[in-house]
């Protein structure tokens, strides 16, 4: 898949998805597509990355995404060194600065981080000669689980402009959610926000996005819905009363289902939380459900990323 | 030291309304005499070119590093700063470490000042011990010893019962109670609410935030005839109680600093660290309502808000970056930016600078009356520069204004007589 042409990601890195235009994202995910198609035959490539070095730099606690990551990359050969960091000790003194220095001193080559401040991996990105990833960076961004959503939707949709997509729940908390509007805005989708008016961003509208408080306004007629995680801390600082009045007013279940279309998906980025925003009947359906697709996803797509952020070094070489 | 007289000048009195050609003389420390033909016998003669003399600047807030950040600023930097700027005036805020809740810290701050011989500083004393916002402080013990006003620094006095109580005592001893204007518990976030914000996935502070500490602190002021004074006020929201209040006659009184009549939120874009600032930079509708409220006569000061962070705090990502950016250097050039722009006339300009806040602090400075002492600033209105972090007059370096083109700079900075700059 060298051969490949490819529209130059406009930084190097990959910290975000807000700034890419559409033929960036296309061409992410046609290339993530033929990624996926070789992933089910079984074949890999490895000699892509062949010697390159690509650290997981990982200041918060995750398991699904570091290893989404850490598979991407030895399908394509890296050799892959996990690091995780417990914010406790970063706070002894070593900065995020000292961090990036050791990690130039080692000669990495991609740099997947993430962190739980918003913007973290933009400074590192500044002080590193690695290509970085945000795998996360706090309330900010979430760019591959933007894409690998945005390919499990098109796979079952054929395309993404037009489609009705309801991103329901904790927005106010959702690096996904940042993610997924301008990935799906500048797709051309019709995007709705739904959720309590406290797990709402301010001016959230200015994203380009109808916001709804009512699950079933929001839903109708809807292709896809997009659950969002919601954590327990929300709860004990009173941004929402209960789980149980949660659920019942903004938890998915079949009910609430239905005023979508009748083939509409369902999906969740992971971990759920059932029976909280999601009801185990909807989230194992496998009518509905894609929640299994996004996680094969999210490797064809991390190997798309690696694969291109990579170029500019395999030209150098 | 041997008289001086500065010829050629363009002499800018606010105090008196004095705009004129003509020639100032200084003898012991003092203004000895002012005008076209003000002479003196045997005195250095100094062509000031066509530019601008005007009393050196009242900084009604710049933080010196002392005590207890010297890493980040020492009073002998922050004076090059204050001179470099044309400074010879600083209040100093009380939340240092250790906060200045004693008289003894108190005395000890302003005889740090004298001994630079080029700017002097006053200290704001604690309103409460250690601005832990709980008990009061001995508030006229404070101001035996040099306190010219009481504040919790960038803490806002929470809790309205104390507040309450600082204001009425405060009034004993003709004292006034200066407030950072963020109600806390609604000011957690590190960026001003909006679409901004929430791109950036910065946790926010709602603008009224400011506006609902300001309605409740005017009320507080009615109940107890105290005078309550607002630090950088940035939104129109809060400027448009202060104006009501002041007409109904309350004593109520505000400043504002130069960020938030230059620049808006956006400067934070990119989590530019530069920017964040104690209240954060505010969407462009409430810059300009700051730029009217400067206009009108609302604001009675322009501060430079100077707050030395070092590269260590700053470079971090941005929620945990320190508030705060340097002010001194700059404080004349980007206020000098609204007279370019149209908004202000340039005598007015200077009067947010000196007379004003000199008049709220009722002290002897800001005005070029004969007899007063000489702190003298000499400008040249339109010469450009350009700001550069790293080559600062100063210690700390971490200006919010790094690469802007500025017209206005200061020549020569006079400090009762003794030229500190130029």
């Amino acid at each position: 898949m060298s051969g490949f042409s490819f529209p130059i990601l406009p930084t190097g890195h990959l910290l975000g998805i807000e700034g890419l235009e559409p033929p960036h994202i296309n061409a992410l995910l046609d290339l993530a597509e033929s990624y996926a198609l070789l992933n089910r035959q079984g074949k890999t490539q490895r000699d892509l990355l062949k010697g390159r070095t690509l650290i997981n730099l990982f200041f918060e606690d995750s398991t699904r995404t570091r290893t989404s990551f850490e598979l991407a990359g030895k399908r394509l050969g890296a050799d892959i060194v996990n690091m995780s960091v417990s914010t406790s000790s970063v706070n002894k003194g070593e900065t995020l600065l000292d961090t990036a220095a050791t990690l130039n001193a080692m000669k990495t080559d991609l740099l997947v981080v993430r962190h739980p401040q918003s913007g973290a991996p933009s400074l590192l990105a500044q002080k590193v000669d690695a290509a970085v990833i945000n795998a996360g960076d706090g309330t900010h961004e979430h760019p591959t689980q933007a894409l690998l959503d945005a390919l499990t939707i098109r796979r079952h949709k054929g395309a993404l402009s037009d489609l009705v997509v309801a991103i329901c729940g904790d927005v106010l908390h959702s690096r996904v959610a940042r993610s997924n509007i301008h990935l799906l805005s500048a797709m051309g989708a019709r995007l709705r926000v739904v959720g309590p008016p406290t797990l709402i961003p301010a001016e959230c509208a200015r994203l380009g996005v109808q916001v709804f408080h009512d699950m079933r306004a929001g839903l109708a007629d809807a292709d896809v819905v997009m659950m969002l995680r919601l954590q327990k801390e929300r709860m004990t600082c009173g941004l929402v009363p209960s789980s149980r009045e949660y659920f019942r007013f903004f938890g998915l279940d079949a009910a609430k289902l239905e005023v979508a279309k009748p083939d509409a998906i369902v999906m969740h980025p992971g971990p759920m939380n059932r029976g909280v925003e999601i009801d185990s009947a909807v989230a194992d359906d496998p009518a509905r459900s894609v929640i299994g697709e996004q996680v094969e996803m999210g490797v064809a797509v991390r190997m798309a990323v690696l694969d291109v952020l990579s170029r500019r070094l395999r030209r150098n070489a | 030291m041997r008289p001086l007289r500065i010829t050629n000048a363009r002499l800018l009195c606010p105090a008196s309304g004095l705009d004129a050609p003509g020639a100032l003389a200084v003898q012991g420390g003092r203004i000895a005499a002012i005008g076209a033909d003000a002479a003196m016998e045997g005195a250095d003669e100094l062509d000031a070119g066509g530019a601008v003399l005007c009393p050196g600047l009242v900084d009604l807030r710049a933080r010196v590093g002392e005590p207890g950040a010297e890493h980040r600023e020492t009073i002998a930097s922050a004076a090059q700063a204050a001179a470099a700027g044309g400074v010879t005036t600083i209040c100093v805020p009380p939340d240092t470490d250790p906060a200045l809740d004693d008289p003894a810290l108190v005395e000890w701050l302003a005889r740090r000042g004298e001994a630079t011989r080029s700017v002097t500083l006053l200290p704001v004393a604690a309103a409460t011990k250690g601005c832990a916002g709980l008990e009061l402080v001995e508030l006229g013990l404070l101001r035996e010893a040099g306190a010219v006003a009481f504040s919790d620094g960038n803490r806002a006095i929470a809790s309205a019962r104390t507040m309450r109580l600082a204001l009425s005592y405060a009034r004993a001893f003709g004292m006034m109670v200066v407030q950072h204007p963020e109600e806390p518990s609604l000011s957690t976030g590190v960026a001003t609410e909006g679409e901004l914000a929430t791109r950036l996935g910065l946790p926010g502070v709602p603008a009224a935030a400011e506006a609902i500490q300001v309605a409740r602190d005017i009320a507080l002021a009615r109940l107890t005839g105290g005078q309550v004074h607002f630090a950088h006020v940035s939104t129109g929201a809060a400027l448009a109680l202060i104006r009501r209040a002041k007409e109904e006659g309350l004593r109520v009184t505000c400043d504002t600093a130069p960020p938030y009549f230059d620049l808006n939120e956006t400067a934070i874009g990119g989590f530019r660290t530069y920017a964040k600032l104690s209240p954060p930079l505010r969407a462009d509708a409430d810059r300009l309502a700051v730029v009217a409220a400067l206009a009108d006569g609302t604001v009675d000061a322009v501060a430079s808000d100077h707050a030395p962070q070092d590269a260590d705090d700053k470079r971090l990502p941005f929620a945990q970056a320190l508030a705060g950016g340097t002010g001194l250097a700059t404080l004349l050039a980007v206020t000098l930016a609204r007279v370019q722009a149209g908004d202000l006339p340039l005598m007015q300009a200077v009067a947010l600078l000196t007379s004003r806040p000199a008049a709220l602090l009722g002290i002897e400075a800001g005005t070029l009356r004969v007899g007063a002492p000489a702190d003298l600033c000499l400008f040249q209105p339109d010469r450009a520069w350009q700001v550069r972090a790293g080559r600062m007059p100063g210690k700390a370096q971490n200006t919010p204004w790094d690469g802007r083109a500025l017209e206005g700079r200061v020549i020569g900075t006079w400090k009762q007589g003794r030229r500190v700059f130029g």
